[in-house]
């Protein structure tokens, strides 16, 4: 919680009681009272509107058809992701990785350029949050009103409003779960299950836990989940620096703060009329004049909130603004390519981005795997041929049945046995044939000898791939 | 640790002091840990009324809900079950060549036949019937008692043991020594010796043994019983035979039976088809 960034010099000479004196003004709020934010229009405001409504994506997307399926399902159960044209099998799922890496470098990257956007703009926590609170305002009014409420004792109308409100924070919680649920199960039929009681315990074991979840979250613990629960937060935290855009007050301008007299600032006070807006905006309930510290989502409200003071007091906007301490300071601000860390995270992100569009444009119709029988190696024939013996696993990627024919090279006179001329792959599913290869002795040059596996298709879809396994012989050969 | 008066009176303290103002409260323990506490004595309370717990004289508390591990096993063991009932049942009316003429069956077969493999063959047969010293293989085309599916369980119903006399008696060195090269060489009928020491009267006059009794082929470079120096293994079997009760020195080649009580129709039905199956079966 340090401001001021006091000299290293002077702290030495405070005393031990000195100390004690500072923490006693340490006020951090362990859930102990709600925080009733004061809401303001503003330019900050707005972009949080925006930025929220990427969640849309979230709630509307299960609904988006595709070729007369859902669009996205990750269909867990017949374990494939179907997005668009694409279906994604457990053998792709290496993309999966890079996606996750691609998110968790956005975030270091973000987080370095300018702090805890995420956690301000785009969080399900804030922004579930700010819906709550939106909807608390709606019914009991602003923060005054509803704490006069919260201690009024109950009578009819405290008992409609609180009931419709926690009626509608349960409502929120029961989409919530709902939209995440259809993700991973065609939506339309999710809701047909789910309200003529068909559907799996599992379904509403997770719509009981969204709804309850949603509605404990956003509606009870609120700032307490990102001061106490979120690791990203305390993540987040250690991933500024110096260069870090963040809402910062301007300690040089203003202070020393003093209220106004007759309308004006005092001879000698800084721009600060300590008129207490940023504290009341904040959804976290904390000082921003306090600097930089654990609670602050960077949210900017209580940018617009000092803005629209100032505005008022005629002094320049910016007493709080998005800055980072280097700027504040009035030391070197620099560009983001002379900053290592962001040069790192931005190649990290696009070597996930190439990986990503390689592997997307680049999963093939179907997987090839060979595994040549241990025990035994090879066999001896009558006709003196040596034998080995193969096991085929071939994954039909597509949705498609598919038609293939395998033929084997490698080696002159290969006999097989087991592969017939048209072979049939299920749609997305893997299907093994056993192989076993005859090659006469005279054939066989070396104990060793390489030999390739072609599959081709017969539909004009398909590609063409090939494997290599190895043909053993006895060790005499070499 | 002081005796002096409570410098803090009306103060949760126990009266223990250390360095004047070092002292010991007595606060109320956090909510949420009182919770957890009376929670877990209560779940252990229902959690032994439920399952078996208190140990008693002779016996002990069977629990309220009847849970017994055994029966869990039971449970899981007759779903299992009627997974495979399905497969089970068409087993026990099908022949042994229907299943391996079945493409999904043979399947299931050949999954299942796996573990009976396994349990009774591979320890001779080694795991992936590669065979051992002594012990033929089963993945090569080359049958002593033929290779069809009906052989195959034929073998393993009523096990084989296949005699061959010892010649040491009959046969002097100079003439094993000719036999056992030219059966190396694969050239053994043109070897005069061969007739001569009536040898192709098991078998057969091509050399290449006979099923139903199960001479082996000696012309295809395959051997029953293989070893590193193949042609002193060879000289061996001439000299002291197979099986030959009156030789001690004779060859032990015994195929036990399992059929009977040892394995049930359908398991010998599987094993068959997973032996033809291996890599040779005709």
């Amino acid at each position: 919680m340090g401001f001021n960034v006091s000299k290293e010099n002077e702290s030495d000479e405070k005393t031990v009681a000195e100390l004690y004196e500072e923490a006693d003004h340490w006020h951090v709020n362990t859930g102990d009272e709600i925080i009733h934010a004061k809401r303001m229009g503003g330019k900050f405001r707005d972009l949080k509107w925006k930025a929220m409504s990427v969640w849309l994506i979230f709630f509307l997307g299960p609904y988006l058809r595709w070729d007369g399926n859902q669009a996205v399902l990750f269909d867990i159960p017949n374990r494939k992701f179907q997005i668009f044209d694409i279906t994604i099998l457990p053998q792709d799922v290496w993309l999966l990785a890079l996606i996750l890496l691609f998110f968790a470098i956005m975030l270091a990257a973000v987080t370095s350029v300018a702090g805890r956007v995420f956690c301000g703009y785009f969080c399900f926590q804030t922004i579930w949050t700010d819906i709550f609170t939106k909807i608390e305002e709606m019914l009991e009014g602003p923060p005054t009103q509803r704490r006069k409420l919260d201690n009024a004792p109950w009578d009819a109308r405290k008992i409609r409003l609180k009931v419709i409100k926690h009626s509608s924070w349960l409502a929120i919680g029961f989409i919530t779960g709902f939209s995440f649920t259809a993700w991973f199960t065609d939506s339309y039929q999710l809701w047909i299950d789910v309200l003529t009681l068909q559907a799996s315990t599992f379904i509403y074991v997770m719509l009981a836990v969204f709804t309850a979840g949603t509605y404990i979250l956003a509606g009870f613990m609120r700032e307490q989940t990102c001061f106490w629960l979120c690791p990203y937060a305390r993540i987040q935290g250690v991933m500024y620096d110096t260069q870090t855009v963040l809402p910062t007050y301007d300690i040089a301008r203003g202070e020393p703060r003093g209220k106004l007299t007759k309308g004006n600032v005092v001879e000698g006070n800084g721009d600060c009329i300590s008129c207490n807006q940023c504290v009341a905006v904040c959804p976290t309930g904390i000082d921003i004049r306090g600097g930089q510290q654990e609670g602050c989502i960077t949210c900017g409200l209580c940018i617009d909130a000092c803005d629209s003071v100032m505005d008022k007091i005629g002094k320049p906007r910016g007493l709080i603004r998005y800055a980072s301490m280097n700027e504040m300071k009035h030391l070197e601000v620099k560009p983001f390519h002379k900053r290592p860390r962001v040069m790192v995270y931005a190649g990290i992100i696009v070597f996930a981005i190439i990986g990503l569009l390689y592997g997307l444009t680049n999963l093939g119709t179907y997987d090839l795997k060979v595994i040549h029988e241990r025990q035994p190696l090879f066999v001896q024939m009558s006709s003196g041929d040596i034998q080995n013996k193969y096991e085929l696993k071939i994954l039909n990627k597509t949705d498609k049945v598919m038609n293939i024919s395998i033929s084997v090279s490698g080696a002159e006179n290969i006999t097989t046995k087991g592969i017939r001329e048209k072979m049939t792959l299920q749609p997305s599913k893997l299907t093994s044939f056993t192989v076993f290869l005859l090659i006469p002795k005279k054939n066989l040059k070396k104990s060793r000898t390489p030999i390739y596996f072609t599959i081709e298709s017969y539909q004009e879809f398909g590609d063409s791939i090939e494997y290599q396994s190895m043909f053993y012989g006895p060790k005499y050969l070499d | 640790m002081s005796d002096e008066e409570n410098k803090f009176p009306g103060e949760n303290n126990t009266g223990h002091f250390w360095d004047d103002d070092l002292r010991e409260l007595d606060n109320e323990p956090p909510a949420w840990w009182t919770i957890g506490f009376h929670a877990s004595w209560i779940f252990v309370i229902i959690y032994t009324l439920l399952y078996p717990s208190w140990p008693m004289i002779d016996t002990h508390f069977k629990g309220l809900l009847g849970w017994t591990s055994i029966d869990e096993y039971h449970k899981d063991m007759k779903s299992i079950e009627s997974v495979r009932a399905p497969y089970e049942n068409k087993l026990k009316d099908l022949s042994a060549a229907e299943i391996l003429a079945d493409d999904d069956l043979s399947r299931y077969v050949t999954a299942s036949g796996k573990v009976l493999f396994g349990d009774n063959c591979a320890a001779c047969h080694g795991a992936g019937g590669q065979g051992n010293v002594g012990f033929p293989v089963l993945a090569d085309d080359d049958w002593l008692y033929g290779g069809t599916i009906t052989d195959i369980e034929a073998s393993i119903t009523a096990g084989r043991q296949g005699i061959m006399p010892g010649n040491a008696a009959m046969l002097d060195d100079a003439k094993i020594d000719s036999l056992a090269a030219s059966i190396l060489d694969g050239k053994v009928i043109e070897n005069p010796a061969y007739t001569e020491a009536g040898c192709i009267g098991c078998h057969g006059a091509d050399g290449k043994g006979l099923s139903f009794m199960g001479s082996a082929n000696l012309t295809d470079g395959i051997f029953r019983f293989a070893a590193s120096d193949q042609l002193s293994s060879i000289k061996h079997t001439i000299k002291f035979g197979v099986n030959d009760a009156s030789n001690p020195k004779s060859r032990n080649a015994v195929m036990p039976s399992f059929g009977g009580t040892k394995l049930s129709d359908t398991d010998i039905k599987k094993l068959a088809v997973y032996v033809h199956k291996l890599g040779g079966g005709q």
